[in-house]
């Protein structure tokens, strides 16, 4: 008799295809998805004379040096950049890799449209060279990101070595309160274990709270786990996962869909299986969640105020919160619902997707983005800009103030050149407020659509919660 | 990749937890070539912490927890190794860094919380000895302390030889894979 697995040990086991002495596991890779920071791998792997071993299993997109005022690859401006662009069309027409190009209605950020094209699927390993990759694992994938060498070798093998990670369980349970979201979750819990917190391990998520959540938000709490320092974050399949994919261009379809529905349903982990660490979080405790600082472990609910870092658990932690503090031009007991802001950016692969843009739309609606204030729209893939612009979202954003632009990673990054300027504070549903992240200079605060839309129309960092009650 | 056996150096300390690759190799210069050397971009927009007299050609950068997390980017890694760094010594690593460093000649060396946070402490330049083949580091009084690196990934660095070599050797086995799972 098998012992009782975990959602991760069984697709572990059935992708290893053997091990070596010192411990390490050739995995088996399903799926490969590729963006135009590729340029380095396949010229590593042309220098040694190798071609992807099983194009079949590659799918490209455009999305980390992009414009999105216009879909023009020829237009980019700068030389290196367009190079970029043009290089993953090159490598993949040559090679006979399925691309969505910048011309494709299915063109986005790697991350959204895995998902969205029915590419990610339950029980796959799936990589990318991209740190969010661990999004993936929102339908029961085990997905990770990987380093450009390590792209090469999956390239030219399609199998990695990796050493079994640990495995942590986070439950969260109870019931989310009116304009607390998913990334709030996510959020509180990177707070609450810190940006090394799950360091060496891979999470399953669980729990009424994350059974309850849609698809789209199991992403945004699968994207946020390489901020907690895992190696990839997971939630087990069920009824809302198939639902999500069932019919979706890529996922199984006819007979084929009711074989892979009947392994699906084999996938949750054991109710007796074991995990390394557990940790619990109360669904009911959680409130909407704002950075101050430049690790997205400096988080705390809106309604607080900047720490002080005489206050700090250790002189190490005191020395990095004055560094944060210096950095993000805060005076510690400030309330966080005081800090007035420059930008808003509502976009990345966190929180891009249809769902994300219709919450943020509710709170923009009838409503203006407060003077001053630049704020940004850039949804996930054309195809969440097209659904967006049928429901007529766009034009609530526009009549609004925001700029309504074109899919891509854009100002998440700022590869493509859409930074914000030195000394600019931006309210930004994105994932990483390091220092410089979003431009030299640039000041990041993370948070939810709902509560981005919120800082949009206000000028400042404010509770969402008090523009529910219109 | 250049083989890694042992050295001496000063260490150049960054007394600082979850120092990011956005901060190591800043995102705007993602796009450089390879070929024209990364190391003019490491630390970029932080390069005080670097470029200090006293530390004169530094070999081995030493941190607080959590160094390298954060974004996948090999950039990283190619900036510390173009700069000159052989060794990283930090309590724990960002894990896909990690792996990277150990895929460019880089050692990265996790060594315990406390010795670590003794050398930044340190008010004079602390000169380390790093040992691959015996696993150690020694501190300048002459004690020596063990450190983890998992065999294969040690043959490699030793050697100067990189692993997809050895795992295009091991085609008939994925082949194999392949026929006996053709559902995925
Ligand atoms: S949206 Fe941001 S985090 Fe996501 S893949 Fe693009 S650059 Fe990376």
């Amino acid at each position: 008799m098998t012992p009782p697995l975990t959602l991760f040990e069984k697709i572990w086991r059935r992708h290893s295809i053997l091990e070596r002495p010192d411990g390490q596991t050739l995995l088996y890779i399903d799926r490969h998805l590729i963006h135009d920071g590729y340029q380095p791998a396949f010229e590593f792997l042309h220098d040694r004379g190798l071609r992807p071993r099983a194009p079949h299993r590659i799918f490209g997109t455009p999305d980390h040096y992009v414009p999105t005022t216009h879909r023009d690859v020829v237009q980019i401006s700068d030389p290196e950049r367009r190079h970029m662009v043009e290089d993953l069309a090159r490598n993949t027409a040559a090679e006979g890799i399925t691309m969505f190009g910048l011309d494709d209605q299915r063109q986005g950020i790697v991350h959204v449209i895995g998902p969205e094209q029915g590419i990610t699927q339950p029980g796959i390993t799936l990589v990318c060279g991209d740190s969010h990759t661990s999004t993936h694992g929102a339908l029961g994938a085990l997905a990770f990101g990987i380093g450009m060498t390590e792209v090469t070798h999956v390239l030219a093998t399609q199998a990695l070595w990796q050493r079994q990670p640990k495995t942590m369980r986070i439950a969260v349970d109870g019931t989310l309160s009116a304009g607390v979201s998913a990334k709030d979750v996510i959020l509180a819990i990177i707070a609450k274990i810190g940006a090394a917190g799950a360091t060496g391990h891979v999470i399953e998520y669980a729990g009424s709270a994350i059974r309850a959540l849609s698809l789209e938000g199991r992403l945004t709490i699968c994207n946020m786990s390489i901020e907690a320092g895992a190696r990839a974050g997971m939630i087990a399949p069920d009824d809302t996962t198939f639902d999500y994919l069932h019919a979706r261009p890529y996922a199984p379809s006819g007979e084929a869909w009711d074989r892979a529905l009947e392994r699906w349903r084999e996938l949750p982990s054991d109710p007796e299986a074991a995990f390394n660490t557990e940790v619990s979080f109360d669904a009911a405790e959680i409130a909407p969640m704002v950075t101050w600082g430049t690790s997205p472990q400096d988080a705390a609910p809106i309604d607080a105020r900047v720490p002080d870092p005489a206050q700090a658990s250790s002189a190490v932690r005191r020395d990095a919160i004055s560094r944060a503090l210096a950095y993000m031009d805060l005076t510690p007991g400030t309330p966080l619902a005081e800090i007035a802001i420059d930008r808003v950016f509502l976009g990345s692969c966190t929180n891009s997707r249809i769902e994300d843009l219709r919450v943020a739309a509710s709170i923009v609606d009838g409503r203006r983005v407060a003077p001053r204030v630049e704020a940004w729209v850039v949804p996930g893939s054309s195809l969440v800009k097209a659904q967006a612009e049928a429901e007529g979202l766009d034009r609530i954003f526009k009549t609004a103030g925001f700029e309504w632009r074109e899919a891509g990673c854009s100002m998440c990054l700022g590869t493509n050149g859409e930074i914000a300027a030195p000394g600019e504070r931006c309210a930004s549903t994105s994932n990483r407020n390091f220092a410089g992240r979003q431009g030299p200079g640039a000041r990041t605060h993370l948070m939810s659509p709902a509560m981005a839309a919120a800082a949009a129309v206000k000028g400042h960092l404010t509770d969402v919660r008090r523009l529910l009650e219109k | 990749m250049q083989p890694f056996r042992n050295l001496k150096s000063l260490a150049l300390p960054i007394p600082q937890p979850n120092v990011d690759t956005d901060q190591i190799l800043p995102a705007r210069f993602l796009h450089k070539p390879r070929k024209d050397g990364y190391s003019q971009y490491l630390f970029r927009d932080l390069r005080r912490l670097i470029e200090r007299p006293e530390f004169p050609q530094p070999k081995i950068l030493i941190a607080a927890e959590n160094f390298g997390c954060g974004s996948s980017r090999e950039n990283a890694v190619w900036a510390l190794a173009d700069y000159g760094f052989r060794v990283i010594i930090a309590p724990s690593f960002g894990d896909i860094f990690y792996s990277n460093c150990l895929k460019n000649g880089l050692l990265p060396v996790p060594l315990r919380a406390d010795v670590v946070a003794a050398i930044l402490a340190a008010t004079q330049p602390q000169t380390l000895y790093v040992d691959l083949f015996s696993q150690t580091v020694t501190i300048p009084d002459g004690t020596r302390y063990g450190f983890d690196i998992d065999l294969f990934a040690k043959q490699c660095l030793l050697r100067g030889v990189d692993e997809l070599g050895y795992t295009l050797t091991l085609l008939p086995q994925i082949e194999e894979f392949e026929k006996a799972h053709p559902e995925t």
